[in-house]
């Protein structure tokens, strides 16, 4: 512990403390406390039992009542310490009623005690309830939300990685009259956000009969104009002679963008997937309105139903959330620096 | 580890690679047959029929739909009633009453957008530039230290309402805190002015980084000469700060203003997660007002829907141009000095 003080108020050259180090302390611990705290809180409570969520003060691990099987009950009894008149002992629960206990002594059961529950304390170990985790997948539709989630995703991103390249290549490779034009409308239009077409798109959804699938979520997200705008900047830099010299080799159009574009683009490509995942895997709004059957829902729309169910089950949503998290966890820990530096050069999002 | 990326890699190219080479003899024949002009056809046609079809098409449609009336879906079966539907929108007996306006939630929503986005916008500027100006000291591990700002920027509207909703909770750790140090609990989601304060804290918790990953980007392009000429003039931080970072700091400050703007504009998912719109109609904001009146509400009006949202979109616009006036005029002035 003192060697990792040392080593953070190291300072470089030995020189001593100006007060914008310690601003920048403070600021950078601060800013770490209230940006993993509450996502790590999420993670310490979708272990709890219900009965240890509703507990206030909330403690800061998960625990879980102490058991113990006792000769003549069928199922574990929980244990509790018990301090009154008679001393401290560790009794079992039988049954309650009201304000009083019958417990046993689990070395002598045949002998039931009668304890104010006042006087007494669980005995209690960190432990994990899995059930949270497994229960929504047995019990209720997570299963079919992940693997709708999944779909879209996937989905998703393949196609928009197909027509975006594709018109990337076309807007980058070649010069046509209306370029300028398609290009223009390509970049206005990404000024216009869902929440100004809802309506009407909605209607036209409803014209080609896709409320209530997949699809109906998938396909109005797809022809997104940042990814064709990265996929040209990139491409713009593939120099033609590449594809003069094809040509000349009798390649078709079609092979030249397979064979030489498509690969020289692979790292922009790769950007688009990883920004494409995690946005088709968080859109909300949209499959909130086109999906109105818990069969097809998202888990993003699953979980905002569940939450605005009247008795919230907290412990359930707490782990389906964690369990939609879980994607994102990944893609930011392994590819972070990728989206990073995708948004400081072009400010996309 | 590396095995199994190639054969994951592998099992997704494999099919396409026998696509792509299926395609390859009639795309030759269709090349023969249009010439390189059917190509480029080609090549536009699947991203710009999806673009036109769920995106520009819906957009003119809008401006049919917000002049019909009636519960039809489909804009041949709507009744034509011209400008009525923003008759409504706007019309109110005492300008100083919004409660006096034919559809006070409309004001409701207006307003509460409006100070929200003048409250948000502001403080969350000033956040990711503090932020930003502290990332861009010569920090140990400074790119640990970026992606902790940023990790909320991933995560997903609903995950952060619920993520807030479960520690602003009645009995949730923020009032256990309190309560540890003496205080009194505070229902921070069913009174209103918390609510609302809630509604912008989480929503600069989620998308604090994002910005401030481009304001770093603008800081670590000012040159570091001219930090050092000031330095040996013995110029003041504070002086140092506003006439060299801020101005070199322009441009991207202005995407920044500009984007949050728009944004905060449209807040609708987190605030829509964590309040519902409530307590009562306190953090009723513009686009949950398009998604009840147009969607969710037993008396749907799909037409008096699509009028708030061109009176939205027509906000955006002005903000859009308003940057690019701005843009302009900063590089002018830029240019003469």
């Amino acid at each position: 512990m003192s060697r990792a003080a040392a080593f953070l108020t190291r300072r470089r050259g030995g020189a001593g403390w100006h007060w914008t180090d310690v601003v920048t302390f403070l600021w950078l611990g601060a800013g770490l406390v209230i940006i993993f705290g509450p996502a790590l809180w999420l993670v310490l409570s979708s272990f709890k039992s219900p009965a240890q969520l509703s507990e206030f003060p909330p403690t800061l691990l998960p625990y879980e009542a102490r058991t113990v099987e006792v000769p003549g009950y069928d199922r574990p009894l929980p244990l509790y310490i018990v301090t009154d008149e008679g001393g401290t002992r560790t009794l079992a629960e039988v049954r309650r009623v009201g304000t009083v206990a019958q417990m046993v002594d689990p070395e002598a059961p045949d002998e039931v005690q009668r304890i104010d529950i006042a006087n007494r304390t669980p005995v209690r170990a960190v432990g994990f309830s899995w059930s949270n985790y497994l229960d929504p997948f047995l019990r209720f539709d997570f299963l079919n939300y992940t693997r709708n989630s999944v779909f879209v995703t996937g989905m998703a991103t393949l196609i928009t990685l197909l027509t975006n390249s594709m018109a990337a290549f076309a807007l980058s490779k070649y010069e046509f009259r209306g370029r300028g034009a398609v290009l223009v409308l390509i970049v206005a239009t990404l000024m216009i956000p869902l929440s100004v077409i809802l309506v009407p798109l909605y209607s036209i959804i409803a014209g080609v009969g896709l409320v209530n699938t997949l699809w109906g979520v998938i396909l109005p997200t797809v022809a997104t104009p940042t990814g064709v705008f990265l996929l040209r900047q990139y491409m713009l830099t593939i120099p033609d002679e590449l594809l003069e010299a094809a040509r000349m080799d009798h390649a078709s159009e079609w092979q030249i963008y397979w064979r030489i574009v498509l690969p020289l683009t692979a790292p922009a490509l790769a950007v688009l997937a990883i920004f494409s995942v995690v946005w088709r895997w968080n859109d909300f709004l949209w499959p909130l309105i086109v999906l109105s059957r818990q069969e097809v829902y998202t888990l993003q729309v699953g979980l905002n139903a569940y939450a605005g169910e009247l008795n919230v089950q907290w412990h359930y949503l707490l782990a389906m959330t964690v369990i939609t998290m879980v994607p994102v966890v990944l893609v930011f820990v392994f590819l972070q620096r990728f989206i990073t530096a995708g948004i400081a050069g072009t400010g996309l999002k | 580890m590396a095995a199994l990326k190639q054969w994951a890699g592998a099992a997704v190219a494999a099919p396409l690679e026998w696509i792509a080479r299926a395609l390859d003899a009639p795309l030759r024949l269709w090349q023969r047959v249009a010439g390189r002009g059917g190509m480029i056809a080609f090549f536009l046609a699947p991203n710009m029929a999806i673009f036109g079809i769920f995106v520009l098409l819906p957009l003119v449609i809008n401006v049919a739909y917000s002049t019909t009336t009636g519960g039809a879906l489909f804009l041949s079966e709507r009744r034509f009633v011209g400008l009525d539907q923003y008759r409504r929108l706007l019309t109110c007996d005492d300008y100083s009453d919004l409660l006096t306006c034919q559809e006070d939630q409309f004001w409701t929503a207006l307003t509460n957008t409006g100070t929200f986005v003048v409250l948000q916008v502001s403080l969350l500027i000033a956040i990711a530039t503090a932020t930003a100006l502290i990332l861009n000291r010569s920090l140990r591990a400074r790119g640990f230290w970026r992606a902790v700002f940023f990790f909320p920027v991933l995560l997903s509207p609903v995950v952060v309402g619920l993520i807030w909703r479960w520690i602003l909770d009645r009995n949730g750790v923020l009032n256990a805190a309190l309560a540890g140090m003496g205080l009194d609990p505070v229902n921070w989601l069913l009174e209103r002015n918390w609510a609302f304060a809630a509604a912008i804290g989480v929503t600069i918790w989620a998308h604090l980084g994002f910005y401030a990953l481009i304001l770093l980007a603008g800081l670590q392009a000012i040159p570091r000469d001219l930090y050092e000429a000031a330095e040996m003039d013995g110029t003041p931080p504070a002086r140092v700060f506003w006439r060299i970072t801020l101005p070199l700091l322009m441009p991207n400050m202005l995407v920044v203003i500009v984007l949050a703007l728009i944004r905060a504009v449209q807040v609708f998912d987190e605030a829509f997660v964590l309040t519902g719109g409530g307590p009562g109609t306190a953090t009723l904001f513009l686009t949950q007002y398009i998604y009840e009146v147009g969607f969710a509400s037993l008396l749907k009006n799909p037409g008096l829907a699509s009028a708030a949202s061109i009176l939205m979109g027509s906000i955006l616009i002005v903000l859009t141009l308003a940057q690019l006036g701005l843009g302009r005029w900063n590089e002018r002035r830029g240019g003469k000095k």
